[in-house]
This record gives structure tokens, C-alpha cells and sequence, in this order.
């Protein structure tokens, strides 16, 4: 993590006092250099924790659906791995995965798996009863009625985990880069060894910021798969 | 029908000795049932409720097992089939409808179609046609069920069970959930639909009234699953095998006998009504002459035929239509 002395250039423009919190010239002098680069790592980092929590998810809730043991024994097992200290899971698995993005994956997806897996089983388990009695007696198989209506059918409560999964794991990835330098949590820990503010403001502000613009994208990406919940009489 | 589906010819369904006894249960839900649907007949079920008329609807598809005694098809064993094919070859219809809400009128009509490898024409096609028959605009077809009324969902329900024509069909009180007036409406379309479309169907009620209108044949169950009696709308009203029978279908039941008849069929050509005598259509049934007849005050109606009197109809006739044997 350096020393303070190293950060000094950082601060170096030329109208900025240490004591201004928010110098917009900083800014604009280090966005291709810090904060663009760490948004876009952010990003990815996020994207990867979702996707691959997402999938091993539904995965699971799917093969969980006729098998009580298994939903039981994954539903303790994600509990599990959601209560333990962000920062304890991150360092547990360095000596096997190192510094590296790995870590930081393994431990945002983990925190992914209670909610998704959750939300999945409950929206499979709910769909209207008179719905699998007519697919039943057409003669639809369990798995074609399993992946056909039950699947479909539980995109509204997915799309509810995704969205709240996707803001937590973009404000737990912040904390990752005490692990790995990556993402916008690297400029808001080097910022807080400093007497300069701005870098760590800055950084905030744009982690929430996508953390906003996320929500708004999942919404409306829920808004494109689940058309039938959104028409009228 | 078009040259999008074959014809395919309806079978009778024999019940033979059919007990079913749910796990736990004191008495059986059904009770050594015999009886045959003739092809291309509608038989209603009707009983009180836990009478076990749904029991025995779903044993013909086997969402319900059984243990002792056998349903067959055409004369093949429900239990000689793969149970998935059985199903696709039995219509569906139950009362909540249950249509898939995330698929569109159109994707819901082709789900068994598509999953029989048809075609994207030979669907597109079949599903215009389905529309047709139960009169939806075929631009209902791009449409979610949550924009449909109730009855429209039980017209694009009747349509899924037809997709693919089959012999059997399964209808759970299928318009037990409609207000009257949509009731009658689909009630008749039904009727008109089965005269077109050769079917043998298992229609449950609990509406004698329904099954009246609804069957060739009712069977009757009381508490137990036991069949009461089974037989045409006219042998239960005529001759009730008991006091129960005789009680379920009502105590108007000489009145419901009229309604099962037409004028044109007791009219006598030779007698020539009275100067008062109101008209009435020949079509009509006797209950509506009966009316007529004693709204008006005259000793007899005048049976019209579009503009032609076919003769006249006296109350001596009315009554002894009914009351004379019917065997
Ligand atoms: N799944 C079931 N498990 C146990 N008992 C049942 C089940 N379904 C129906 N029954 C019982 O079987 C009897 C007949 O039920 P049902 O066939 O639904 O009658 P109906 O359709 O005439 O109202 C009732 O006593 C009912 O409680
Ligand atoms: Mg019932």
C-alpha cells in the first residue's frame, strides 16, 4: 500500500489546495489515469460477481426445486458464506488464490449466492398452481414444465435479486481493493493514507453513482424479459 | 377443418370396476365405477361436491392413480400408454383455465404443437383456425391472458385443449367462474363447436342444469363416488332410479322434461288451432309453448315454421308428451 510520500504527485495540479474536498481540475487531470481506468475495472468486476453468481444460482435452485435436501443443505451453505466478515473472506482465501482477482471474485460471488439462489427457488415455488395443473394434464413433462413455466414465470423475482445483488456487490468491491488493486476502491485507499480529499471523494461519488445507473439498467432490463407482467386491460 | 390437421376419430371411454382411494381416507372418493362414454358423446358428471367427480375425470388422464379396476380408450388401457402421450392425446379444460400468463394467446394455443415438432406455418396456421372456432379475433393471438376477460380465457383455454385435435376431452367445470349471461353464451358456442368436431367428453358439473343442457348422457354420483344412475337427460328426469336422483335433479323436473323438447316434434298437423291461438316457433321447446299457452289463455298454441303454420299444439298434448313412457 505504499507510503504517503509516494501519493504526493497525485495532487500535484496546480490550483489545488489540500484543503479544497472537491477540486474539480484534479479531476478532470486524472480521469484517463485513476478514475476512468478504476471505473471500468469496477465494472468488470462487478459484471463477473453477478453473471457467475447468477448462473451457479439458478443452476442450483433448478436442481434444488424437487430435491428438498439439496435447497436445505445450498440454502444453509449460502447463509453461511453471507455471514462471515467481507474483509475475513477476502483474506481467508488469499493464501490460495493470492492478491489477485480471484480473490475478490470468489468472495463477491459467494456474497451473491444467498439472495440469488433464494429469490430464484421462491419465484420457481410460486407460480400459479392452476397453470401447472393445465400444463400437468396437457402432458407436459416435469422438466418442460420446470424450465418452460416455472423458469420464466420467476424472472420478475430473479430480476429482483439481480438488482439488489448488484448493489451490494458494487459497494463490497470497493472494499476488495484492500486486497487486489483493482477497481474504485484502489484510489479511495490510496487516497485515505493522504491529507488531499478529493481522490477519495471523487472515487465515492462515482461508486455511487453506478451503483444508481445499475439499478436503473436492471430495472429495465427486467422491464424487457418480463413483458406479460406489464400489460392492461 | 383444413388440411392442417387429420381428422382424427373420437373413441369411448369404459369405465370397468374403477375404485379410488386416497391414502388416509376412510370411505373411497370413487366406488367400483362401470360405465362407457360412447364415442363422440358428452357425459356429464354430476353429484354433490366430494361426490368425486373430479376424482373421476382425472383418472382418465392419470393426474390421479388408481388401484383397482381399468378406464380404457378405443378399447386401449390408459395404463398401456406412456402417461405423457395419453395426455397430449386428452383436451384439458378446468375451471381456473390456467393459462401460461407469460406467454402470449398464440404461444399458449401452440405449446403442445410446438412440442410435437409442427411446423411455424402448420401452428400459425392451426391457431387461426382455433381462434375462428371459439370466435376470438385472431388478434387476440399477439395478446397476454391478463388482458382477456374471464370468459375470453376459457374461449383461448378451449382453444389449447383442441391444438391438436384430439379424440378426448376433459372439462373440469369449465364455466363454473362465469357470470351468467357469458356462461350461456360459451355454453351455446360449445354445443355448436361439438356438433361440428367429433368428441368424447367428460364434462363435470354440479349444475343439473348444465348438464342438462350440456350432455347426451349424465351420470350421477352421490357422496362415496357411487354412481347413482347413469343415463339421457330425459330417462333421469322420466324415471329417477331413487329418492336421491329424484331430489338432485329437482322437483321440476316434469317442466325441465318440456325444455328438452321441441314443438315441431309433438305438433299435430291435422288439427287446426283456434282463431286466438297464439304462435310459437316450431323450434321452441315445449316449456316455452307451455308458457305461451298460459300466458295467453287459449286452449291451444299454433306451431309456426318461418311463415307456415304446421298446426296446432293443446295442453292435453303438452302433458301427455312428457308423462307418456319414454323408454
Ligand atoms: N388429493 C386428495 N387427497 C385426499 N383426498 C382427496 C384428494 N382429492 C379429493 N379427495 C377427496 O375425495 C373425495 C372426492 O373429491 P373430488 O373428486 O374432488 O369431488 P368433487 O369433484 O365431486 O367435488 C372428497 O371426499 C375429497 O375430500
Ligand atoms: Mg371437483
Amino acid at each position: 500500500m505504499g507510503e504517503p510520500t509516494q501519493v504526493i504527485p497525485v495532487f500535484s495540479g496546480p490550483q489545488c489546495a489540500p484543503s479544497n474536498p472537491f477540486c474539480w481540475d484534479w479531476i478532470t487531470a486524472n480521469w484517463s489515469s485513476i478514475l476512468g481506468p478504476s471505473l471500468v475495472q469496477h465494472i468488470y468486476i462487478t459484471l463477473i460477481a453477478v453473471v457467475v453468481g447468477l448462473v451457479i444460482s439458478v443452476a442450483a435452485a433448478l436442481f434444488a426445486f424437487s430435491r428438498n435436501w439439496f435447497a436445505g443443505g445450498f440454502l444453509a451453505f449460502s447463509t453461511f458464506l453471507y455471514t462471515i466478515p467481507s474483509l475475513a473472506f477476502f483474506l481467508m482465501f488469499v493464501p490460495i488464490t493470492g492478491l489477485s482477482l480471484t480473490t475478490i471474485e470468489i468472495g463477491l460471488t459467494s456474497y451473491t449466492l444467498l439472495l440469488l439462489f433464494r429469490n430464484t427457488l421462491t419465484g420457481l415455488r410460486t407460480v400459479p398452481r392452476s397453470a401447472v395443473e393445465a400444463a400437468e394434464g396437457m402432458g407436459l413433462t416435469p422438466q418442460q414444465i420446470l424450465f418452460r413455466i416455472r423458469l420464466p414465470l420467476a424472472l420478475p423475482s430473479i430480476m429482483a435479486g439481480v438488482r439488489i445483488a448488484a448493489v451490494t456487490v458494487i459497494s463490497l468491491a470497493t472494499i476488495a481493493a484492500s486486497v487486489a488493486p483493482l477497481g474504485l476502491g484502489k484510489p479511495i485507499f490510496d487516497a485515505i493514507h493522504t491529507l488531499f480529499d478529493t481522490e477519495l471523494v471523487a472515487a465515492a461519488l462515482l461508486t455511487i453513482a453506478l451503483a444508481l445507473v445499475t439499478d436503473v439498467i436492471v430495472v429495465g432490463l427486467q422491464y424487457l424479459v418480463t413483458p406479460w407482467t406489464r400489460v392492461r386491460r | 377443418m383444413s388440411e392442417t390437421t387429420t381428422e382424427r376419430p373420437a373413441a369411448d371411454i369404459v369405465f370397468d370396476h374403477v375404485t379410488k382411494r386416497y391414502p388416509g381416507q376412510e370411505t373411497p372418493a370413487l366406488d367400483d365405477l362401470s360405465m362407457t362414454v360412447p364415442a363422440g358423446e358428452t357425459c356429464c358428471l354430476v353429484g354433490p361436491s366430494g361426490g368425486g367427480k373430479t376424482t373421476a375425470m382425472k383418472l382418465v388422464n392419470r393426474l390421479i392413480d388408481f388401484e383397482s379396476g381399468d378406464i380404457t380408450i378405443g378399447g386401449n388401457s390408459i395404463r398401456a400408454v406412456d402417461v405423457t402421450t395419453l395426455r397430449r392425446d386428452i383436451g384439458y379444460v378446468i375451471q381456473q383455465v390456467g393459462l401460461f400468463p407469460h406467454m402470449t394467446i398464440a404461444g399458449n394455443i401452440a405449446v403442445i404443437p410446438g412440442l410435437l415438432g409442427w411446423s411455424k406455418d402448420r401452428i400459425r396456421k392451426r391457431t387461426d383456425e382455433l381462434l375462428d372456432l371459439v370466435r376470438l379475433d385472431r388478434s387476440f393471438g399477439t395478446r397476454y391472458p391478463a388482458q382477456l376477460s374471464g370468459g375470453q380465457q376459457q374461449r383461448v383455454g378451449l382453444a389449447r385443449a383442441l391444438a391438436v385435435d384430439p379424440p378426448v376431452m376433459l372439462m373440469d367445470e369449465p364455466f363454473g367462474a362465469l357470470d351468467p349471461i357469458t356462461r350461456t353464451e360459451i355454453q351455446d358456442e360449445f354445443l355448436n363447436l361439438e356438433s361440428e368436431i367429433s368428441k368424447t367428453v367428460i364434462f363435470v358439473t354440479h349444475d343439473i342444469d348444465e348438464a342438462i343442457k350440456m350432455g347426451d348422457k349424465i351420470a350421477v354420483l352421490r357422496q362415496g363416488g357411487v354412481l347413482a344412475q347413469y343415463g339421457t337427460a330425459d330417462e333421469l328426469l322420466a324415471h329417477p332410479a331413487d329418492d336421491y336422483v329424484a331430489d338432485f335433479v329437482g322437483a321440476d323436473r316434469g317442466l325441465k322434461r318440456l325444455s328438452l323438447r321441441r314443438m315441431r316434434e309433438v305438433v299435430n298437423g291435422s288439427a287446426a288451432a283456434p282463431d286466438d291461438a297464439p304462435a310459437v316457433d316450431a323450434d321452441a321447446s315445449l316449456r316455452i309453448g307451455l308458457s305461451t299457452l298460459f300466458a295467453s289463455g287459449a286452449s291451444a298454441v299454433r306451431v309456426t315454421d318461418g311463415g307456415r303454420v304446421l298446426g296446432a299444439v293443446t295442453l292435453d298434448q303438452l302433458q301427455s308428451a312428457v308423462t307418456r313412457s319414454t323408454s
